[in-house]
């Protein structure tokens, strides 16, 4: 394996791959369900999302798909880091993932300078989440990374409208 | 004769490249093909020596260079067996040519309620467009099955073709490799009334195409599979059929005559090629099917089907734990190879593969409908063409080990 490929395939990411947390359904309602495609290969998953309305909290993830190491690995973790946070840090997590993957939200691909990513990722622990950094040397598997952050953003936003 | 693999490799440059300082085992000649040396020189040649628009100017660089453009088409005609030039457009794509049918047969034949039955192994350009047709028009879409052994399931044909206007199915799956005997098919829908129309995306550049023998209606077929360039594909149909039909896009070329009340459409097949078309990818793929026609299509299915064999015998021997999509008999099948390791995605198998600098396909393959069926969200898919030699099956092999080596659960 050359050295590229053990980072993109580090030893946490082959475990979150191998054996994935919060794999199930949830009830609908009173969670929902949010599902997202990458159109390029073909994965799905299902986020299943239970909002503490009172606490403003993640009280219960789960997740259903089909999906490449990466993308398992990236949901698998990202369940893991949501469960319990409030919705306020999630979003700021969901944000700071895809600083790591360098993707800058507000600017035209290639036009960012990195100051904006830095803004994103500051005082954001982001834990075994890091492992994924090395996805960013291939940049066709980023989708795969960020499939599940980007439905459990939809899934954010979905919970919120229903709680109004 | 067998064809000289090692001679042909030298006639294309993009074989000899390095990927991560190992020589490129480019195994995806489905998704598109790579280009010999008399493409490339003789797009070369005529954008450097004789380089002009066609059909209008009656100048000398205008006169050869529509000669040229026109002379493609006839080899295209010849190619495929078609009773005149005439009878094939240049479009884009094999998806364009599709687009083409449902847009103006479709729109000026089909009303609400009319049925178009396609089959479970469609790839995408072959179903959306008659999914948009049934939202615009209604009419119904009727899916013929596949088998256990990814053939076609036949039994309820005659069913399904009972009151439908068109057969629209492909020749050779780019999914499972599977050949369909479209004979047979064309006759079954002609029985019915119906007319058919193949998508030979993945048949023309393998087998010796006959839309005569095949009594086909319509054919869509793209260059950039076949060795030529991409932009560039044909629409064949029966001359009738395309006097018939209302023009596709509106513009220069594709007029007789325009008034400001109105216009008159050219003659076939201009009639259907407005505003100025891709000239030197025709060019280039003239030089494409002189290439294939000088190595002869018999002789091209030959080295395909005995490097499928070889390919298909070695994956199965060696990996146990593998499902192969797709025929296994290599006498009824093209050298497209979906296959599939018990528990580890495609794009991670491709991943490791590219380690190794070898080039397979991963994911849906453009035909979700056919990944449904059979289960899985995406496969890996190794294709086969003429430049392609056992020794980089054996690498495909070698790699595919090292890979399950890595995701083994
Ligand atoms: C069976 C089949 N039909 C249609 C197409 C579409 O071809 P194009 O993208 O050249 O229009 C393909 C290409 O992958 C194909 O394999």
């Amino acid at each position: 394996m050359s050295s590229n490929l053990e980072d993109l395939y580090r030893e946490v990411i082959l475990d979150h791959y191998r054996s994935p947390r919060n794999r199930g359904e949830l009830p609908v309602p009173p969670a929902t369900k949010t599902e997202g495609f990458n159109p390029l290969c073909g994965d799905e998953v299902a986020v299943y999302l239970e909002i503490d309305s009172a606490t403003d909290t993640v009280r219960d993830i789960k997740i259903e798909g089909q999906g490449c190491s990466i993308s398992q690995a990236s949901t698998s973790m990202m369940s893991a880091a949501v469960k319990g946070k409030t919705v306020d840090g999630a979003r700021q997590l969901i944000r700071a993932f895809k600083a790591l993957m360098s993707i800058h939200e507000h600017k035209l691909e290639g036009e960012g300078d990195g100051s904006d990513l830095a803004a994103d990722l500051e005082g954001v622990r982001l834990g075994d989440l890091e492992a994924l950094q090395g996805v960013v040397k291939f940049p066709v598997r980023i989708k795969c990374a960020t499939l599940a952050w980007n439905t459990l953003q939809q899934g954010l936003d979905e919970a919120g409208d229903s709680s109004i | 004769m067998a064809l000289d693999v090692d001679k042909i490799r030298l006639d294309f440059p993009a074989l000899t490249r390095q990927i991560h300082g190992q020589e490129i085992v480019y195994l995806d000649s489905a998704a598109s093909s790579q280009k010999p040396e008399s493409v490339l020189q003789a797009m070369d040649a005529a954008y450097r020596t004789s380089y002009a628009n066609v059909h209008r100017g009656v100048y000398q660089t205008a006169e050869e260079t529509t000669a040229a453009f026109e002379a493609s088409r006839a080899k295209v005609a010849r190619f495929i067996n078609a009773r005149s030039a005439s009878e094939v457009v240049f479009v884009r794509n094999a998806t364009e040519a599709i687009n083409l049918v449902a847009y103006s047969w479709g729109r000026a034949n089909l009303k609400q309620g009319d049925v178009v039955v396609l089959s479970l192994m469609e790839h995408h350009a072959n179903i959306v467009p008659w999914h948009m047709l049934a939202e615009e028009r209604g009419i119904e879409l009727r899916w013929i099955g596949i088998t256990d052994d990814f053939r076609l399931d036949l039994t309820n044909l005659d069913e399904l073709l009972s009151g439908a206007r068109l057969l629209a199915i492909s020749a050779m799956s780019n999914v499972l490799g599977t050949i369909n005997e479209i004979r047979p098919l064309a006759d079954a829908a002609h029985d019915h009334d119906a007319l058919i129309l193949v998508d030979a995306c993945q048949y023309v550049p393998h087998l010796a195409t006959d839309v005569r023998a095949w009594d086909a209606d319509f054919v869509a077929f793209s260059a950039h599979k076949m060795l030529g360039p991409s932009g560039i594909g044909g629409l064949w149909a029966r001359a009738e059929l395309l006097e018939g039909m209302p023009p596709f896009l509106g513009g220069g070329e594709m007029i007789r005559d325009v008034r400001q009340d109105g216009f008159t459409t050219n003659d076939l097949p201009w009639k259907f090629e407005a505003g100025t078309p891709a000239i030197v990818e025709a060019i280039g793929w003239g030089a494409a099917i002189d290439y294939l026609a000088n190595l002869g299509m018999a002789d091209v299915r030959d080295h395909e089907e005995r490097l499928t064999r070889y390919a298909l015998d070695a994956l199965i021997q060696n990996f146990p734990t593998m499902t192969i999509y797709g025929p296994q008999d290599a006498s009824i099948r093209g050298g497209a190879i979906s296959f599939l390791f018990d528990g580890i995605h495609a794009h991670d198998i491709s991943q490791v593969l590219d380690e190794r600098a070898v080039c397979v396909r991963a994911g849906h393959h453009c035909a979700k409908p056919l990944m449904r069926h059979i289960g899985v969200p995406a496969t890996s898919r190794a294709s086969l063409y003429i430049y392609n030699t056992e020794s980089e099956v054996d690498t495909l092999i070698e790699a595919l080990a090292k890979a399950e080596d890595f995701f083994r659960i």
